[in-house]
């Protein structure tokens, strides 16, 4: 399972520093969560396919993992247009599709998406180590951070684990299907994983202990915000405020 | 099943982030550094738990567990699934950064609900495996219930949709509930520390 496809690289997004790209999400991604006018967040996702495009990634990732992200919409758009008040449109059958219905999916489906692609350009470029040492840096409680970096750093072992166990599982002739049999042992496959990160939690608890651990973590990779930097967070920053004056004139209208 | 981003209404995003930070602000002052690692890593299994399939019908569902986790951790629970949403939003865009209050608050109180009110029941073997059952099946429900919540409160047009969500929920209450029996009845045996000793 490939985690952080899209954190290597070289373009200026990958390169600037993680404290702004985090500031830059935390200001624009509100204003479009809460825009109701189309407009704005077409304008939005014009910004974020800029973005996407300035991190070069790879476009074949980038388009499944939107599918992905898509269930939830989906979902909307299989109930909104039939169950959202308003005046109908068309009607299939005993079926009336409603007007706002739609545009309400339509907005959210535009929302979601362009936030997506925000997320994608300016924190899936960083790699979480780097996030939550720019989070500690913001100064979120370092309790947090710690757990953040943490649970990151052993995701992948416990992931290994549990396919080690599952391999042993198919290795028995174990074929899932819908029964008791097949419920039971993936009880005893998850709990056996828990018991065994517990242990493993135990263990590394005390080398660290050993190493004098104190709370405080030591980052190899530098952090300093350059001219560069300062000047991408003023861009940001300034769309957004251009993004929420538009959406506050629209609303007037 | 997260909320995506743009869904929900102001208010609802506020009274869920303050409530996640109010929940995770108690958890992390009763998280001593010496605990840390431990929540960290069942953190770490939580978040593979939500990447193991398990099949339904013709379809399959992924585990959740959140009642499993909310027992074992108690008020640490906030900030646990607060990580591990975190990770998601970051790994894969699943729910978003503006919805992670709300996002978080639905699956853990619940969790914290199992930990108040399964966890004592745990240590006698009697009823040890209806108490896991109904702790996995009730988090899962709750959350649900919790998530409806917010789609209905946020607008009176989703209330349709709010339902959908509920009743699509019921079988992985089902499923959850059986998955979390199965471990807790494991877990009793093999390490009773872990679901009954006590905890600061």
């Amino acid at each position: 399972m490939m985690f952080e496809q899209f954190s290597q690289g070289t373009s200026l997004l990958h390169r600037s520093d993680v404290r702004i790209k985090i500031v830059s999400v935390l200001v624009l991604v509100p204003v479009l969560a809460l825009s109701r006018s189309p407009w704005t967040v077409l304008a939005g996702l014009a910004l974020g396919l800029m973005l996407v495009s300035a991190a070069r990634l790879d476009a074949r990732h980038l388009l499944r993992r939107l599918l992905v992200v898509n269930g939830f919409v989906l979902f909307l758009w299989l109930t909104l247009p039939l169950t959202y008040p308003g005046q109908a449109i068309a009607t299939l059958g005993p079926l009336a599709i409603s007007g706002p219905g739609v545009a309400l999916a339509l907005l959210i489906t535009l929302k979601a998406n362009t936030i997506v692609l925000l997320l994608i350009a300016l924190l899936a470029t960083s790699t979480v180590a780097d996030i939550g040492y720019g989070l500690e840096r913001l100064k979120l409680p370092r309790k947090l951070c710690l757990l953040l970096l943490f649970s990151y750093r052993y995701i992948f072992v416990i992931h290994q684990e549990y396919q080690r166990l599952a391999r042993a599982a198919r290795l028995r002739s174990f074929q899932p299907g819908t029964n008791l049999h097949t419920y039971r042992t993936f009880g005893y496959l998850f709990a056996m994983t828990l018991l065994k990160s517990w242990q493993r939690a135990e263990r590394v608890r005390q080398a660290m202990l050993l190493r004098g651990f104190q709370g405080q973590f030591h980052s190899i990779n530098h952090f300093s915000i350059k001219r560069g930097d300062l000047l991408f967070l003023g861009v940001m920053v300034a769309l957004a405020i251009m993004l929420a004056t538009g959406e506050t004139l629209l609303n007037r209208l | 099943m997260h909320i995506s981003e743009g869904v929900l209404s102001a208010p609802v995003l506020i009274g869920g982030g303050v409530l996640t930070v109010i929940g995770t602000g108690i958890g992390l002052h009763r998280l001593d550094y010496d605990r840390i690692m431990n929540t960290a890593i069942l953190t770490s299994a939580f978040f593979v738990a939500s990447l193991v399939h398990v099949p339904i019908g013709p379809g399959s569902i992924h585990l959740v567990l959140n009642g499993l986790l909310g027992i074992i951790l108690g008020w640490a629970c906030f900030p646990a699934i607060l990580v591990a949403l975190l990770l998601q939003a970051v790994f894969f865009q699943f729910g978003g950064l503006l919805v992670l209050g709300v996002n978080t608050f639905n699956m853990a109180a619940p969790a914290l609900l199992c930990y108040y009110l399964v966890r004592p029941l745990l240590a006698r073997p009697k009823t040890r495996g209806v108490a896991g059952f109904a702790g996995g099946a009730l988090a899962i429900f709750l959350a649900a219930l919790c998530m409806a919540l917010s789609l209905a409160l946020s607008d009176s047009g989703f209330l349709a949709t709010a339902k959908l969500v509920v009743i699509a929920n019921l079988p992985i209450m089902l499923i959850e509930g059986i998955v979390t029996m199965f471990a807790i009845t494991f877990l009793a045996k093999v390490t009773p520390d872990l679901i009954t000793g006590s905890r600061p």
